[in-house]
């Protein structure tokens, strides 16, 4: 990015790749004396593969009911109600409609003049990984050290008290994916995490979404193992494709073990596990990716292996080939005006989104970006009003559909929240005015009915760790 | 050959005569901010060679004027950019760019024969209503001077509004390298530097018979200092944390300059003190997000140092382009400041901050840069429709919507 010195250095480049130098190892730590915890020990003849992998520990918190009243809701999933009623309870939806009746229990809020939304999700975020404030020493995103690092995996880097995490959360996000960086050909697994203040990022992974894995296309491998390799689009593709060839061998040695349990296990390969849930469809494929013809090589590469790239990201180029996405089934994740900061992301337009759309493939408005997340709202507005005035035919529903329905499927759970439907999780965000405007603030944001801000309540304003003793930050002004 | 040649030669004489020539022009009916006065409605704005001739509701309109019907429409000045890169270079790539030369005491260096009048990225600005640019240049400590350009014209002379607005002088925590480490050493290094400037200035004979102590740059390089040394010319200093910004006007009034400072993350925190130093800050207002050169960043900076007295001027610096200035106003709005100050901020302030006297405002006299919006300019709903560069009419087609033209149906036939 060309930017001038007047700015230099105030912006965290994820989307440009750069790849952080691995910092010196730490040495391992002195192995402690026998643990004071009385941790259940496993069995000895289970095996670590079969124990549980650093589950989810978040739990819902236990909220009254709560009812918005008088609001225009955009439920994401088809309507747009003027002067209408969201009630949940118990984390849930229980009701979107005219007239819904508020139980003796519920918290009233009077939505006259304001809007509602499904919580914003973000299928490409590196909080946490490149948490605030931007030292070497939280730059935890790129394991730069091997084309291929499928073994490694975001969670393990995410700082919970990154404090771009509550920025996020005042713009109304309520879930993000959070994804190693673009250094790699296969950088490893992503985590999927609910905005919520917690001490671990245990407490924040969203139980039961499925990992994806991040693969990265183009410039940035190359660029970062030019000496190495891969140097080359071609070195790009020839790394994937060998790697996946190990995996199908790896897969196919613990299908066999696990039918017939005989003899030893097959030697426990960590980049090869993730791999191998990637052949096996329970780990979903989140691609970076700009330009149209390399869309087209991953998704021959997707076919050759036998899986399913669910979203390109930074998708630049996807209006080329919406008609493939299409037909592939797989998303594209798109910013609403970033370009030109490098050739590969040269041929950006506008209507990028509109088009994807209109060709009957799911676009994704995303971010890569501690700044874009929190107004992802504009990012979406931004992208409907550009299709608009290019006569591309758009809903409204399908421009709010970008930033939540269509990020939840990217992130396999769409059956869980994404919209504002009876039954989905409360998940919901509560506008100052309509969310397609440049004036509009997210003012209340409930997580699974948690209500997480209020831009009114600084009783309701979560403050991280880094932010204690610090001058105020921005969030709730 | 010289046939083609002379097709390329009669051509360009084309595009140079139809950039120059402008005609006699009334904007009627639109909602007119002049911003050098309140809102007018159903108001003309008439422009002739190239300048504002009348702004009001009353405007006799000479016959033979082209007349643009803007019913409806929002009329302001055209937005200036205080922090472009638009034209430095053809494209905005790594590596393309024209923006700094190597070295950290570079005062004498000024980007503007980089410039290229041709680059996409030229016309991309101008669809968010910017004509007019201050292009600063990158690099470390004193990286150069700021030139101001319109965004229309064949060639860098056409384009150029003033040659040296400003010198660039970095104290932010990028600019710590040039002082050794430390800011304290920075500081140092930029006193001795003007008071090299200074005293090279006395003694010009004694500097041409060599007999002066050794001075601690080029003579080029202090003779460049001296316009900012005699308060002739504005002194542009990136500065983020409270303590940067002190050190900016602890030179300030040493030096009686004529500052502006860039960023000033925590300048809220200090927005009476730069008011009464008279020093216009250019500010991102999307910047929030805390670093070791701003842990205090606010969303409510622009409006902060606002109600403090201060004169602001707004700047935009994400992916998306310069030709999010517009959303970056209406960002600094939906965060507490007035409407109508963030139009200044974007059009008379950096007008009056950089001493261009004839930008900024629709009053007669001006030069004609004036935008055409379909409505509100800071909302996403609306567009800029017709873009006036010194009275004539721009495109607004750009790169991007030929993309975009090409790629409506695919597969392609």
């Amino acid at each position: 990015m060309n930017r001038s010195v007047w700015l230099a250095g105030l912006l965290a480049a994820c989307a440009s790749g750069r790849a952080q130098a691995p910092a010196t190892p730490a040495p391992a730590p002195a192995p402690s004396p026998a643990s004071a915890t009385s941790a259940p020990v496993p069995s000895p003849d289970t095996l670590s593969v079969d124990r549980p992998q650093y589950p989810s520990t978040y739990k819902r918190r236990a909220n009254p009911p709560v009812l918005i009243r008088n609001a225009t809701v955009l439920t994401a999933a088809g309507q747009e109600l003027s002067n209408a009623s969201v009630l949940f309870r118990d984390g849930k939806v229980v009701a979107v409609g005219a007239s819904v009746q508020a139980p003796s229990d519920a918290q009233v809020v009077d939505g006259t003049g304001k809007f509602v939304t499904p919580g914003i999700i973000d299928t490409h975020s590196h909080l946490g990984v490149y948490a605030a404030p931007g030292t070497a020493a939280e730059s935890d995103g790129n394991e730069a050290t091997n084309p291929v690092t499928a073994e490694v995996w975001a969670e393990h880097s995410i700082w919970p008290q990154d404090p771009q995490i509550p920025l996020a959360i005042a713009g109304g996000v309520t879930v993000m994916q959070v994804l190693p960086g673009s250094a790699n050909l296969i950088g490893g697994r992503s985590a999927t995490v609910r905005l919520v203040p917690a001490r671990t990022v245990q407490e924040m992974k969203f139980p039961g979404a499925p990992y994806g894995v991040k693969m990265a296309c183009g410039e940035n491998p190359k660029r970062v193992y030019q000496n190495r390799g891969p140097s080359t689009r071609m070195g790009n593709m020839a790394g994937y494709r060998a790697a996946f060839i190990q995996a199908e061998q790896y897969r196919a040695r613990w299908d066999k073990w696990l039918k017939d349990k005989k003899g030893d296990p097959p030697g426990r390969d960590l980049r090869m596990e993730t791999l191998a849930g990637v052949l096996r469809g329970e780990i979903s494929v989140q691609n970076h990716c700009y330009r149209a013809d390399e869309m087209a090589q991953m998704l021959d590469l997707a076919k050759e292996f036998g899986f399913k790239i669910r979203s390109f990201h930074h998708g630049i180029e996807a209006y080329k080939v919406a008609d493939l996405l299409a037909a592939n089934q797989t998303a594209a994740s798109v910013w609403s005006d970033w370009g030109g900061f490098k050739m590969e992301a040269f041929d950006e337009i506008l209507e990028n989104a509109a088009l994807v759309t209109n060709a009957g493939a799911r676009a994704v408005i995303h971010t890569d970006s501690p700044d874009g997340i929190q107004r992802m709202n504009q990012d979406m507005a931004k992208a409907y009003y550009a299709g608009v005035r290019a006569g591309i035919t758009l809903t409204r529903d399908q421009a709010i559909r970008w930033i939540t329905a269509n990020p939840a499927w990217v992130l396999g759970i769409e059956q869980l929240t994404g919209t504002l439907e009876a039954g989905k999780q409360a998940d919901v965000v509560l506008w100052s005015g309509d969310p397609f405007s440049v004036y509009s603030k997210a003012e209340k944001v409930w997580n699974e009915g948690w209500l997480v801000f209020d831009r009114l309540d600084p009783k309701h304003q979560y403050k991280t760790d880094f932010n204690i003793g610090q001058t105020a930050p921005g969030v709730g002004r | 050959m010289t046939t083609k040649g002379q097709f390329l030669l009669a051509g360009f004489a084309l595009l140079g005569t139809a950039s120059l020539q402008a005609q006699t022009i009334a904007i009627t009916g639109g909602t007119v901010y002049p911003v050098s006065g309140p809102k007018l409605t159903n108001a003309t704005v008439l422009m002739s060679d190239g300048k504002i001739v009348a702004v009001g509701t009353n405007v006799s309109i000479p016959a033979g004027a082209i007349r643009v019907d803007a019913t409806g429409k929002w009329v302001t000045p055209g937005l200036i950019h205080a922090n472009a890169s638009a034209g430095l270079g053809v494209a905005g790539l790594n590596g393309q760019g024209e923006g700094g030369v190597q070295g950290e005491v570079n005062p004498s260096f000024n980007p503007a024969e980089g410039i290229d009048p041709a680059a996409f990225t030229i016309p991309i600005a101008r669809t968010g209503g910017i004509t007019t640019a201050l292009l600063p240049p990158s690099g470390q400590f004193f990286p150069g001077q700021v030139p101001v350009v319109n965004y229309a014209g064949d060639r860098i002379e056409e384009m150029l509004v003033r040659r040296n607005a400003a010198l660039v002088l970095d104290l932010s925590s990028s600019g710590k390298q040039a002082g050794g480490g430390s800011r304290g050493g920075t500081m140092a290094r930029v006193r001795r530097l003007f008071n090299d400037a200074l005293e090279y200035a006395r003694r010009k004979p004694d500097f041409q018979r060599a007999a002066i102590q050794p001075l601690s740059a080029p003579a080029k390089e202090l003779e460049a200092l001296l316009p900012v040394l005699r308060g002739e010319e504005v002194l542009a200093v990136a500065a983020n944390r409270r303590i940067d910004i002190e050190n900016a006007l602890r030179l300030t009034r040493e030096y009686k300059l004529r500052t502006v400072l860039f960023s000033a993350v925590e300048g809220w925190q200090i927005a009476r003190e730069i008011a009464t130093a008279g020093v216009p800050v250019i500010l991102e207002p999307l910047h929030d997000i805390p670093s070791f050169d701003g842990l205090g960043a606010r969303l409510d900076n622009a409006t902060l140092l606002r109600e403090g007295g201060v004169r602001v001027i707004i700047a935009q610096g994400d992916p998306g382009g310069e030709r999010n200035l517009r959303y970056a106003a209406g960002n600094a709005v939906r965060n507490g400041m007035s409407w109508d100050d963030a139009l200044e901020a974007i059009t008379a302030a950096p007008a009056a901050a950089f001493g261009l006297a004839d930008y900024g405002t629709l009053q007669p006299g001006k030069v004609a840069n004036l935008v055409v919006w379909s409505g509100d300019p800071f909302d996403f709903s609306s567009a800029a429709e017709r873009v006036y560069i010194k009275g004539s009419l721009l495109s607004l087609e750009t790169r991007e919507t030929e993309l975009r033209d090409k790629y409506r149906r695919v597969p392609l036939p």
